[in-house]
């Protein structure tokens, strides 16, 4: 599903990033792990799309993206892949809905409220839906990112530190939510993260 | 819609600085709207009241003195001149026709002119009810001023000394209303007509063998009069001729500093307005670039972050726009009461003048240039190195 060759990048005169071969199967929960600064972020950038790498190919559900167009890394990104970050929640100023209708309307997708209805319900958070995003607590709002990451089912589900803010019994939480929505909607899970706490959650790792 | 919806929630997160910014555009425009208004229906107004009437001879003096007093009604006479004199200009083979004016006395602060029947000819006033004064002491009013008073015909009025209503009074001498002028959209709305020979009546002036009158309204018989009536009657009688156009011209630019001022003034508003908007949407830009990054993680593409900071800047453009027309229209209309109170010219609110097109067409135009700024550096905006950062 995930497939990586080669794949170095460079940053002001030197490389931050060189991953020289990786793969990982549908539906499969995988871990990278690193030190900050290890280039992790820069990884799962250039996976969803948002940098160009230096050199090598990235191909996810067959897809090259790393030969697609700006446009088309845009819709890729889009169509197949959730992003769950660490701190860059929600915006703000629309409600918990418009945030996840706004992620349909990126995918080119209908408004679907009853998949938002069923999201949120899955997550425990369906009460939310009307409430402006900047007013819900930290937790709430981590959750409404997975809601949104999942939303439109993508095929690659990418979680940059989903758990460094949190204690250890949230950090479970948060793992679980993630892993569970992953498999219900069948996507490859990738998490990058320097918690060791994580470590043991995940068979598959790479460690950068 | 995603665009206008996001943009529209991000106005309303902040405001007191979209009102701030929306009202100190709207000033500018309030303003200019105002004064297009004002000038536009004023040089109308005049240009109508004026255009029936080539030349007007009157007393030395001032003269646009002679033309507010005899032409726009707004102000006194210069004096009088002898009828026996004026009757040399009427025969004047350059002299289409000549309509004269007996004035002195108004009706609640709408003045009372003592004429013959060429002067309602001369604004093409037709009688909306009744006849034209045929008898001393018979009167024929203005619409407006029938309209306001509630005047009909076999009414009684009285008219005071001057312009101001609260002149002494002629009680003893009352006119008899026997017609009622249609709307015409001129100085004639506001205007009671009688015959010369009521007004010499009511002032006890006439003195048999030296009859005077105010002015005589002239019409050219030909172009060429243009060039030598005025001067022939300026430098050969006791009289002064005056151009109503010209003085027309002459007041408008003597007002027009005046509205000009204003008019830089406006225009200054309307600049620190595009710079409050270029620093609000530079600001919001630089507090929202996460979010902005974020709507990139989701697929949103480099022009729809430039349509996001375009649309919530063209949003607040189009409310200062609109809210600026309202209060310059607004404000045109409450002047336009407050002048019909006073039984001055007419000036509505509820009209456009074409200069507003221009004037919105213009902002628009800045506006947006403004926003592009900001709009262009959304566009560029780096998603994964802000997210490498943070």
């Amino acid at each position: 599903m995930l497939e990586i060759r080669d794949l170095r990048h460079d940053y002001a005169g030197r490389t931050v990033l060189s991953v020289p071969a990786w793969d990982v199967a549908q539906g499969d929960a995988s871990l990278v792990l690193g030190p900050s600064g290890s280039g992790k972020t820069t990884l799962l950038n250039v996976i969803a799309g948002l940098a160009t790498p230096t050199a090598g190919t990235v191909r996810v559900a067959g897809e090259e993206v790393t030969g697609l167009s700006p446009a088309g890394r845009d819709a890729f990104r889009a169509r197949k892949v959730g992003l769950v970050l660490q701190t860059l929640h929600l915006i703000g100023v629309v409600s918990v809905r418009e945030n996840l209708r706004l992620a349909q309307a990126l995918a080119g997708a209908a408004v679907d409220d009853a998949r938002i209805d069923e999201v949120l319900a899955s997550l425990g958070i369906a009460t939310l839906a009307g409430a402006r995003a900047r007013d819900i607590s930290v937790g709430e709002a981590q959750r409404v990112a997975i809601a949104r990451a999942v939303v439109n089912r993508p095929a690659l589900i990418l979680a940059d530190e989903p758990t460094s803010a949190l204690d250890d019994a949230n950090c479970e939480k948060a793992l679980a939510l993630l892993t569970e929505q992953a498999r219900a909607c069948g996507a490859t899970l990738l998490v990058a993260t320097h918690d060791n706490r994580v470590r043991d959650r995940f068979a598959r790792r790479l460690e950068l | 819609m995603m665009t206008i919806r996001l943009a529209a929630a991000y106005l309303a997160s902040r405001p007191l600085l979209t009102a701030l910014n929306a009202t100190l555009l709207a000033l500018g425009v309030a303003t200019i709207a105002f004064l297009l208004l004002v000038t536009d229906q004023a040089e109308d107004r005049l240009a109508r009241d004026a255009k029936p009437v080539d030349l007007v001879v009157g007393a030395k003096g001032s003269p646009l003195q002679l033309i507010l007093s005899t032409v726009f009604h707004a102000d006194i006479p210069t004096g009088n001149i002898g009828l026996e004199e004026a009757g040399t200009v009427m025969k004047n083979p350059m002299v289409a026709s000549a309509t004269p004016l007996a004035l002195g006395d108004s009706f609640r602060g709408y003045r009372i002119v003592g004429t013959d029947a060429s002067f309602p000819a001369l604004y093409d006033a037709k009688l909306a009810r009744g006849a034209l004064f045929a008898d001393e002491m018979e009167a024929v009013v203005g619409s407006e001023v029938a309209r306001r008073h509630g005047l009909a015909v076999g009414a009684a009025l009285t008219g005071s000394h001057g312009l101001a209503a609260a002149g002494p009074a002629h009680d003893d001498h009352p006119y008899r209303v026997v017609g009622i002028l249609a709307p015409t959209g001129t100085v004639i709305d506001r205007l009671v007509l009688t015959s010369v020979e009521s007004v010499w009546h009511v002032h006890g002036s006439h003195a048999p063998g030296r009859p005077e009158i105010t002015a005589l309204l002239v019409r050219y018989a030909t172009p060429l009069a243009a060039a030598m009536l005025p001067r022939a009657i300026n430098a050969g009688t006791a009289m002064q001729a005056a151009s109503p156009a010209y003085e027309s011209a002459r007041l408008l630019s003597l007002v027009g500093a005046g509205v000009e001022t204003l008019r830089w003034f406006a225009i200054v508003l309307m600049a620190s307005a595009a710079l409050s908007l270029f620093v609000a949407l530079t600001s919001a830009l630089q507090e929202r670039r996460y979010d902005l990054a974020l709507l990139r993680t989701l697929g949103a593409r480099p022009a729809t972050l430039a349509a996001l900071t375009l649309a919530e800047g063209v949003t607040l453009l189009l409310a200062g726009v609109i809210l600026g027309l309202a209060l310059g229209h607004g404000a045109a209309h409450a002047l336009g009461l407050w002048l019909a109170e006073a039984g001055s010219w007419p000036l509505t609110g509820l009209t456009w003048v074409a200069g507003e097109a221009i004037l919105v067409g213009a902002v628009l135009a800045a506006g947006t240039l403004t926003c592009l700024v900001p709009a262009v550096q959304a566009y560029f905006s780096d998603p994964a190195s802000l997210l490498a950062k943070r």
